[in-house]
């Protein structure tokens, strides 16, 4: 019984992630947009549909806003450093997570800085029931991220990734381009946030740690650029991996590092003998 | 069609472009010539506010669109390829087209029998040939709505067959009202299907006229083989 619980709690966090992974794609795999901000948009959503559901705004609302307000935090981001060379995009949206954490740490009034939001209400009690509506609500988000990957504006997007001033020259808005499909990135990744609160019920501004940002890269680099299946696959290859490391028995201490030193050697073997991930449609260069 | 005036450019502290100025007339083929270092490239992409001016401006039918972003210089109907090919390469040859406009099977394979392209539209740029990747990238800015066209060195590249067809697809598309301006280095292609002559050395409009008047004109051999 213990054995299925686990693998159920498992499934429920493949299932939140694997929008994560799809959402981080459609800014990087699909647009070309170093987005280093994914765990900030994923904090925004978590805490702010955690801290209206403590007060007692219905989940039907919360999840919802906290993605919007993550979608707003990227758009807000990508206007003015889309229009600049380089990778300003990136440090940007770095230094907009690590600020993220700072407040969430800092404004003890409302996150209770360190001490974090426990009692999350669950968006249902059972497992089983959660896991069903994790599976519904990433199939529903796979089918609208999807949708906006395959549509015109989609394929503008990933124009803009392989050349965008030859995108400008056929009359293509890019910086509003961007700056949506870096919103859309962010709106699943905050929607993604808030299911994880309202799943594991406690939150810390460790939400907002570089380590996850690791592990989207790396299911996002293993699964491949600008792939819908790449998204959910490797998703779930980098999940399960590591979690024969538990029942060989070694402390939880050794545990946390083992995982990150396995991302890395899969990381490297990927990049390696498959550049382009394990479905990826682009090359990184 | 298109007035330019008193353009000019410096990277660092030499001009690329300096005081130049010229008018494209509507419904004519004018092509621009000059050594390597002119700054026939650098005033193309002036026009298309791709690097902008340090001076001087540049109207399309009256409509000044010097300070105008890239994208709305597209919009007002000017379309251009590149000196390099630049194609969106992990794109099929069929999604490179529809990212110009909307439009259907047929007008896909209409634009590319125009320019001669022989290869399935489901091929990826990136599997393209260096001539083929000049061809879909003319097609492509053909299907962009535009009344200017503007060729960075369309037949450099290509093979000779290739250039006679180009040649073709030129005359066709200004039978048909097209105004059409091209960089060319390709001498015979230029005195066969223009109906005036840039001729560009250092940054500056040296003459213009017809075909005849150029290959006469003692200052562009000058320019040529340097003074
Ligand atoms: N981005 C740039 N940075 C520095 N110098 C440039 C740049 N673009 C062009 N130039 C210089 O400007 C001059 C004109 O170049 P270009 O317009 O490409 O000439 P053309 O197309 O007539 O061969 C050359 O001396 C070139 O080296
Ligand atoms: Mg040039």
């Amino acid at each position: 019984m213990a054995f299925i619980n686990y693998v159920i709690h498992l499934a429920i966090l493949i299932g939140i992630y694997s929008i994560v992974t799809f959402s981080l794609n459609l800014a990087v795999g699909f647009t070309g947009l170093l987005n280093l901000g994914h765990v900030g948009f994923f904090g925004i959503g978590a805490y702010v549909s955690a801290l209206l559901a403590v007060q007692g705004v219905s989940l039907w609302i919360s999840i919802p806003l906290g993605a919007l307000a993550a979608m707003v935090m990227g758009i807000i981001l990508a206007m003015p450093t889309t229009r600049l060379k380089g990778d300003y995009l990136a440090l940007a949206t770095l230094g907009f997570t690590f600020i993220l954490g700072s407040v969430a740490r800092n404004w003890t009034d409302v996150t209770r800085g360190a001490l974090g939001i426990p009692g999350i209400p669950k968006i249902v009690k059972g497992n089983t029931e959660f896991l069903f509506v994790v599976v519904v609500l990433a199939v529903v988000s796979y089918l609208a991220m999807w949708y906006i990957s395959r549509s015109r504006f989609g394929l503008t997007c990933e124009a803009i990734r392989d050349d965008e001033l030859a995108a400008k020259m056929l009359g293509k808005n890019t910086f509003a381009h961007k700056a949506l499909m870096l919103g859309f990135s962010a709106l699943f990744a905050g929607f993604a946030g808030g299911l994880f609160a309202h799943y594991i019920t406690f939150i810390d501004p460790s939400i907002f740690g570089i380590n996850d940002l690791i592990l989207m890269f790396s299911m996002l680099i293993v699964g491949g650029l600008a792939s819908v299946k790449g998204s959910a696959i490797g998703t779930i290859v980098l999940f399960l991996i590591p979690e024969p490391l538990r029942f060989i028995g070694f402390p939880s201490s050794v545990l946390g590092p083992m995982r990150e030193m396995i991302f890395a050697l899969i990381l490297l073997l990927i990049l390696i003998y498959r550049p382009k991930g394990l479905f990826g449609k682009v090359d990184f260069s | 069609m298109i007035r330019v005036k008193n353009l000019a450019k410096h990277f660092g502290g030499v001009y690329a472009v300096k005081d130049c100025s010229f008018d494209i007339k509507p419904g004519k083929i004018t092509s621009v010539i000059g050594p390597n270092g002119a700054g026939k490239t650098t005033m193309f992409n002036l026009v298309c506010n791709i690097i902008s001016a340090d001076d001087g401006s540049v109207y399309f039918k009256k409509e000044n669109i010097t300070r105008l972003p890239t994208h709305k210089i597209a919009r007002v109907g000017i379309s251009r390829t590149f000196q390099q090919a630049r194609l969106f390469k992990n794109l099929t040859v069929k999604e490179n087209l529809t990212i110009s406009r909307p439009c259907s099977e047929k007008e896909i394979r209409d634009v590319l029998e125009k320019v001669a392209f022989k290869l399935p539209i489901d091929t990826k740029g990136s599997a393209l040939s260096y001539g083929q990747m000049r061809l879909l990238e003319i097609a492509r800015a053909l299907l962009h709505p535009h009344e200017l066209l503007m060729l960075d060195e369309p037949t450099a590249g290509v093979n000779p067959s290739v250039r006679q067809e180009l040649k073709k697809i030129l005359k066709q598309l200004n039978k048909e009202g097209k105004t059409i301006m091209f960089i060319e280095h390709d001498m015979d292609f230029v005195m066969s299907i223009s109906d005036e002559v840039i001729v560009m050395a250092e940054g500056r409009v040296l003459m213009r006229g017809t075909p005849k008047q150029v290959q006469k004109d003692k200052r562009v051999l000058e320019a040529y083989l340097g003074k």
